[in-house]
């Protein structure tokens, strides 16, 4: 690799491809090994997997629209990089997220309301993270990136082979907290996976803000080895991972990889891309889309056939359904939610406010009642 | 039961600790070989390795980040931050993640983390290493704040905060580090008092005095020259500062009818006005007198020179004492 040797000037640098934006797959001696066992049945599963979590990411966006969910970060255009990374990892591997890794979440397993309860407002998380090995999303930006330097730690006192996973964002990497994971993941060389989607864009910032060079080339000065991968390329970012967690398994320390994506749609359903980006920036990467790459890829080999795309864009309808179902199905919490689990061990202040709380809301029973007040 | 020093107190309820629980691990900044700036935890990496002692880089935000990453695989990660007034770079950790994981996470996700802090002044110390942070951590839900005052309480509050399923923060005051006390070590932290209760050190019934942390021995003090007065003072040693141990103070109270606090802590926003508020919530008939607050000011920590002006002394706290009283004192003539 020759990537793999710490303090290589310009190391990681270079955006490297197996699947051109055309569709044609390309070799390239340092991925291609983390590869070569890939069929073409496996590439359409991650094609699969990527129009799934486009479709959910559509029926969700709908969903904010209609007024089902008060808030929604749509993944759109970011599908191989969330796919090809998570695809890679175990189910003992721990990830630890931002709110936009939706896809990473569908391939941990999650289920698909829990994957909405938070937008929907109706708790702050979703699912069990050790029922996925997945953290709660954080939506303090970057601060994810020492829990998983923290996990790796642990991983590494327990004498495991597995690996954590912190996925951020560009403008995360001017945040204190991730180039404070970085010294001490690479200070305590734990098994710990800096995946980094540079989406080119922190809500109305451009990436240029964020940093003068490639954000891969940041870690050459922590001392952790670096790729630069094109992040619309799912086999690419998949043979990256790979690699990070090959690293990671054993013994190798800790890596960063730069995923070079782009967010199609805006920050939020609450945000607005007209007022800062130009639309010809949007065209130019929509012809850079990473699930048409694919299909023409496998179109043309003959492993992907019309038939099979109508088969698999029904199936994402069916999960689509299925969320929406889920949505409309959730039930408000109970008021006692409100002070359910601040605390693991009682507690006298909350107790006593609880109680105070409970004979207020009894009050308006009490009042029906006796149609008195 | 044996003679041991505060700091000493404290290096031998974190070695039972480790002893009792191998999820348990320390780390902070200069921790290891050097035992820490204070020497609390002077020989702990030789006995137990650098892997459960460890010398972390000086990033305060990491250390608390990486333990929150530490509980999520479910070790138990004792913290230790230099100085009070160097937790800051920590505090978004603190804030937005220790505390409020177990809440997020509907209870999925436990993060029993001790943060260690140092605090209070009285050593002569420039900027920074002589603050009195507590309230903003009080204000905090989802933490445990406690200030221990002698080293029985050191050595069993340190095994309890660690024990705790929850985060606590341990604020020591490092100004009575060198203080020597009786320590009975081992005993089943089932049989200990609650890391909750308050606990009346001294029995009075003019006024009830509160306190914790540093203060306690000079309200004690200001106890004894007050007796010698004819004044009655009751002493209560808060211990737990979140969730303060109401149901103690009360009883105090209104028995005394009378409530003074101290701490060196600002006075505006701070602990003594909650615990003002809460008392005269609590039992206003009961008060003969406004609670009085006898508290640093609400300046910057001065430079050491100037500290003696700052810090309650005994004399403040008698005076204290007086205006709760209605006897003459500083503030007499002066309306509210």
């Amino acid at each position: 690799m020759g990537h793999g040797e710490a303090g290589t000037a310009g190391q990681g640098q270079d955006m490297l491809q197996l699947i051109t934006d055309k569709g044609v797959r390309v070799s390239h001696p340092e991925l291609d090994p983390y590869i070569a066992d890939v069929t073409d049945e496996e590439l359409v599963k991650l094609y699969e997997d990527m129009v799934v979590v486009r479709r959910i990411d559509t029926e969700a966006t709908a969903l904010q629209r209609q007024g089902e969910l008060a808030l929604w970060p749509p993944l759109l255009g970011q599908e191989a990089s969330q796919i090809g990374s998570a695809r890679a990892l175990r189910p003992d591997d721990f990830v630890f997220s931002s709110y936009r890794e939706n896809g990473v979440a569908y391939c941990r397993g999650v289920d698909l309301t829990d994957l909405i309860r938070v937008w929907r407002g109706n708790a702050s998380s979703g699912w069990d993270p050790y029922e996925i090995n997945m953290a709660t999303p954080q939506i303090i930006i970057g601060a994810q990136t020492l829990h998983a330097t923290g996990y790796a730690l642990g991983i590494q006192q327990d004498g495991a082979d597995s690996a954590a996973v912190a996925y951020f964002g560009d403008g995360a990497t001017s945040e204190g907290d991730v180039n404070e994971a970085m010294v001490f993941a690479a200070s305590f060389q734990v098994p710990v996976i800096f995946f980094c989607q540079n989406n080119h864009w922190a809500i109305s910032e451009p990436v240029g803000l964020q940093s003068h060079i490639p954000l891969a080339g940041r870690a050459a000065g922590f001392g952790i080895p670096s790729m630069r991968v094109d992040g619309n390329d799912v086999l690419a970012v998949l043979a990256a991972t790979r690699w990070a967690l090959e690293r990671a398994r054993s013994g190798g320390g800790p890596s960063f990889i730069e995923a070079v994506t782009y967010r199609m749609g805006p920050h939020t359903t609450a945000d607005d891309p007209t007022r800062y980006r130009d639309a010809n920036e949007l065209e130019d990467w929509r012809a850079k889309d990473p699930i048409a790459r694919v299909a023409a890829l496998l179109e043309a080999s003959g492993a992907l056939t019309p038939a099979m795309e109508e088969q698999i864009a029904a199936a994402a309808d069916g999960v689509a359904k299925d969320l929406r179902a889920g949505c409309l199905g959730l039930v408000d919490p109970e008021p006692e939610a409100v002070f359910a689990h601040v605390y693991a061990t009682p507690n006298s202040w909350l107790e006593r406010q609880q109680e105070h709380y409970s004979r207020y809301l009894a009050g308006f029973s009490a009042d029906t009642t006796e149609g008195s007040n | 039961m044996s003679t041991m020093t505060f700091g000493r107190a404290i290096n031998a309820g974190l070695r039972k600790a480790m002893e009792d629980d191998p999820k348990v691990l320390l780390m902070g900044e200069d921790i290891g070989k050097l035992g820490g700036v204070f020497r609390i935890t002077d020989g702990l990496q030789k006995d137990f390795g650098a892997h459960r002692v460890i010398d972390t880089p000086l990033a305060e935000a990491a250390i608390m980040g990486t333990a929150v990453g530490l509980a999520y695989r479910g070790f138990r990660p004792v913290c230790e931050i230099q100085f009070d007034g160097f937790i800051y770079p920590g505090f978004d950790q603190i804030v937005c993640q220790v505390a409020k994981l177990h809440y997020r996470t509907q209870g999925r996700v436990k993060m029993p983390i001790t943060i260690r802090v140092p605090f209070g002044g009285g050593i002569g110390s420039p900027e920074h290493h002589s603050e009195s942070p507590e309230a903003y951590f009080t204000h905090t839900s989802g933490l445990r704040v406690v200030a221990v005052s002698n080293p029985q309480d050191a050595y069993t509050m340190i095994r309890q905060a660690i024990a705790c399923d929850d985060p606590v923060l341990y604020f020591e005051p490092k100004r009575r580090y060198h203080t020597k006390g009786e320590v009975e070590e081992g005993g089943a932290l089932s049989l200990a008092p609650s890391m909750e209760s308050a606990r009346t050190v001294a029995a009075g019934t003019d006024v009830t005095l509160v306190t914790y942390g540093p203060l306690v021995s000079t309200a004690l003090d200001a106890a004894t020259a007050a007796a010698d007065d004819g004044v009655s003072i009751e002493v209560i040693d808060l211990r737990s500062l979140a969730p303060v141990d109401y149901a103690v103070v009360e009883a105090s109270v209104r028995r005394t009818g009378r409530l003074v606090i101290t701490h060196e802590a600002a006075q505006s926003g701070g602990l003594g006005a909650e615990i003002a508020a809460s008392i005269t919530e609590r039992c206003f008939n009961f008060l003969e007198a406004a609670p009085v607050r006898v508290t640093g000011f609400d300046i910057p920590y001065p430079a050491s020179k100037l500290e003696k002006h700052h810090l309650p002394d005994l004399d403040r706290i008698l005076d204290g004492v007086d205006r709760a009283l209605g006897r003459p004192n500083s503030q007499s003539g002066l309306e509210g």
